[in-house]
């Protein structure tokens, strides 16, 4: 009886969490007349790609798509290999202030992006740099949190392996590339998983120096698309709809491993 | 460490190197930290100065700046629409918080025993937390329509009237909270969750035998034991409440009426809306604040509750 209840819990839950997405999917495919009737006139009969077409029309729909794949994918190469380089100097090669530098880096990461929002919108302007792919990326180069992870990673990597590469005569790239990459795989997994998921679900930084429709990411245009039609609801559940299947998919594949990695380092 | 001591350990570290390799080796720090240093400058430490700079002046952001010292600071201490930011803030934490934990605690609870189909279900609670706060902000503003949404059509066929949800001053917050805390569930499951399997099962077995209760093991053995990873929920998520902005501005923009202007979007909207960019960058920093001293309050005053065991 109580494990019975307990299922239909744990059941009822996952209905709660999957609806929205039906019913956007549902209203998607709705004709847009019959969208704001109370209940909706949904029957797979009338089922229609209207919204989809409509919101080809209306924006550039693949290019913003586009737009926010490939720098999400750019900002998480940018971030893994700035970030697992700092990482190794931060963990294997001592110099002067090593210490007070990486307290710089470490400060950098409790400034919040609201922060920085504003006076970045003023950098990027003074050097005319607003509304571009440039000033949308600058900002995600480098990561301090990415340094903090990965130098922890890498202070984990015996120092005899360095040792032994070090007697074959291999320099600090060397050892780098071939020695302590392939062993902090792990933690650089993690850390591309939240790169590319902070970059696709970024909002308020492209929001801010953004304006142009082709250089928009998808939230942005899904903001301004909801700013657009405000009644057609199927246009813009098409919009969310498509925009979910990237990252749904990416998240198929990766799921043990994200939950994993939540679970371990508490991130999101 | 005296002073005698520091030069040793510093030679010890640093071997002593001829000229020519000690300029290679001073490269080779060069361009391992560069890339990262150089951007973080750029775009972090700049920016950081700036917004500083920018918080002592009075600027529209197109005629020159006015220096007003600490003016901003003090207009926005005593000023109402900081109060009200700050208090629809609190009242967005107010609500998020204890549903979010609740929510997560009891579908933790639900998935801690194997059962059937586990995974997949973990999977589905986890759903939301990987999707964009912009498309689960429209998929809630649509759901929480007040004439064509279909949480009001269910309210309706039980004979009641659902009210005005976003567009009503009164249930707009409401409305934030109740998306927000259905994204992040799934988040703060997980945690709840890998909490809860590192407590041996001996203990919850060890009390059963002392014949306690269901309620009783849980308040008294659970709870206790969970209390770490209850911390590290409650200090994530009172970093991201204060910080809320996303689904505020795609559901609401800070309306009706001004009634869910939290900190964040007071700061978007006094910068791009009435060009009072310094107000904005001292109201960021006093959110910075704010945060900072609630975070070490927390840090400090975990001792009292929080059971490392």
């Amino acid at each position: 009886m109580a494990k019975t209840l307990k299922y239909a819990l744990v059941v009822l839950g996952a209905l709660i969490m999957l609806f929205p997405f039906a019913w956007a999917v549902i209203t998607s495919l709705t004709p847009a007349g019959a969208v704001l009737q109370t209940p909706p006139d949904f029957t797979p009969d009338n089922a229609t790609l209207d919204g989809y077409t409509r919101l080809l029309e209306t924006m550039p729909f693949w290019r913003i798509m586009f737009n926010s794949l490939w720098i999400a994918v750019a900002s998480t190469v940018f971030q893994l290999v700035t970030s697992a380089m700092a990482a190794y100097a931060f963990a294997r090669l001592p110099f002067p202030g090593r210490g007070a530098l990486f307290a710089v880096y470490l400060a950098t990461l409790m400034v919040p992006l609201q922060v920085l929002v504003v006076p970045l919108f003023i950098e990027m302007r003074t050097f005319n740099l607003t509304d571009t792919y440039f000033a949308i990326l600058a900002p995600t180069i480098a990561s301090a949190f990415g340094v903090f992870l990965l130098r922890q990673a890498v202070r984990q990597v015996p120092k005899e392996f360095d040792e032994a590469a070090v007697l074959d005569g291999a320099g600090h790239f060397r050892i780098f590339t071939l020695v302590v990459l392939p062993l902090i795989r792990p933690a650089l997994a993690t850390f591309a998983i939240f790169g590319f998921m902070a970059s696709w679900n970024s909002y308020l930084w492209p929001l801010v120096i953004i304006r142009s429709p082709e250089f928009m990411t998808l939230p942005l245009g899904l903001a301004n698309l909801h700013g657009q039609f405000t009644t057609e609801w199927n246009v813009v559940m098409a919009g969310s709809v498509v925009s979910v299947v990237p990252i749904l998919i990416l998240y198929l594949f990766a799921q043990k491993h994200v939950i994993a990695s939540v679970a371990q380092s508490g991130l999101k | 460490m005296t002073l005698t001591e520091t030069p040793v350990e510093q030679v010890a570290k640093q071997p002593v190197r001829p000229p020519r390799k000690r300029l290679r080796y001073a490269l080779t720090v060069a361009v391992f930290l560069l890339p990262s240093a150089v951007p973080l400058l750029l775009f972090t430490l700049i920016p950081m100065a700036g917004s500083l700079w920018t918080s002592l002046h009075e600027w529209n952001l197109i005629t020159p700046m006015r220096w007003v010292g600490l003016d901003n600071y003090a207009d926005l201490l005593t000023s109402e629409e900081t109060h009200a930011a700050f208090g629809h803030t609190l009242y967005f934490i107010a609500g998020y918080l204890p549903l979010v934990y609740a929510g997560g605690l009891g579908l933790a609870m639900l998935l801690n025993r194997a059962m059937k189909g586990r995974d997949l279900f973990r999977a589905i609670y986890f759903l939301p937390v990987v999707t964009s706060w912009v498309v689960v902000a429209l998929l809630w503003k649509w759901l929480l329509n007040p004439a064509s949404g279909i949480v009001n059509w269910a309210i309706g066929l039980a004979g009641l009237e659902g009210p005005g949800w976003w567009t009503d001053p009164d249930w707009a917050m409401p409305s934030i909270i109740l998306a927000s805390a259905w994204k992040d569930l799934g988040f703060v499951m997980i945690i709840l969750l890998a909490g809860l399997q590192a407590i041996p099962n001996e203990y919850i077995e060890a009390a059963r035998v002392d014949g306690a209760n269901a309620w009783q093991r849980f308040r008294r053995i659970t709870l206790p034991l969970l209390s770490p990873s209850t911390f590290f929920v409650v200090v994530i998520s009172l970093i991201n409440g204060f910080q809320v902005f996303d689904q505020v501005h795609v559901m609401t923009g800070g309306g009706p009426a001004g009634a869910t202007q939290v900190v964040v979007e007071q700061v978007y909207n006094l910068t791009f809306k009435y060009g009072r960019a310094g107000e904005a960058s001292a109201l960021s920093w006093l959110l910075f604040a704010v945060v900072l001293v609630v975070t070490i309050f927390q840090v400090r005053g975990q001792r009292r509750w929080v059971n490392y065991g």
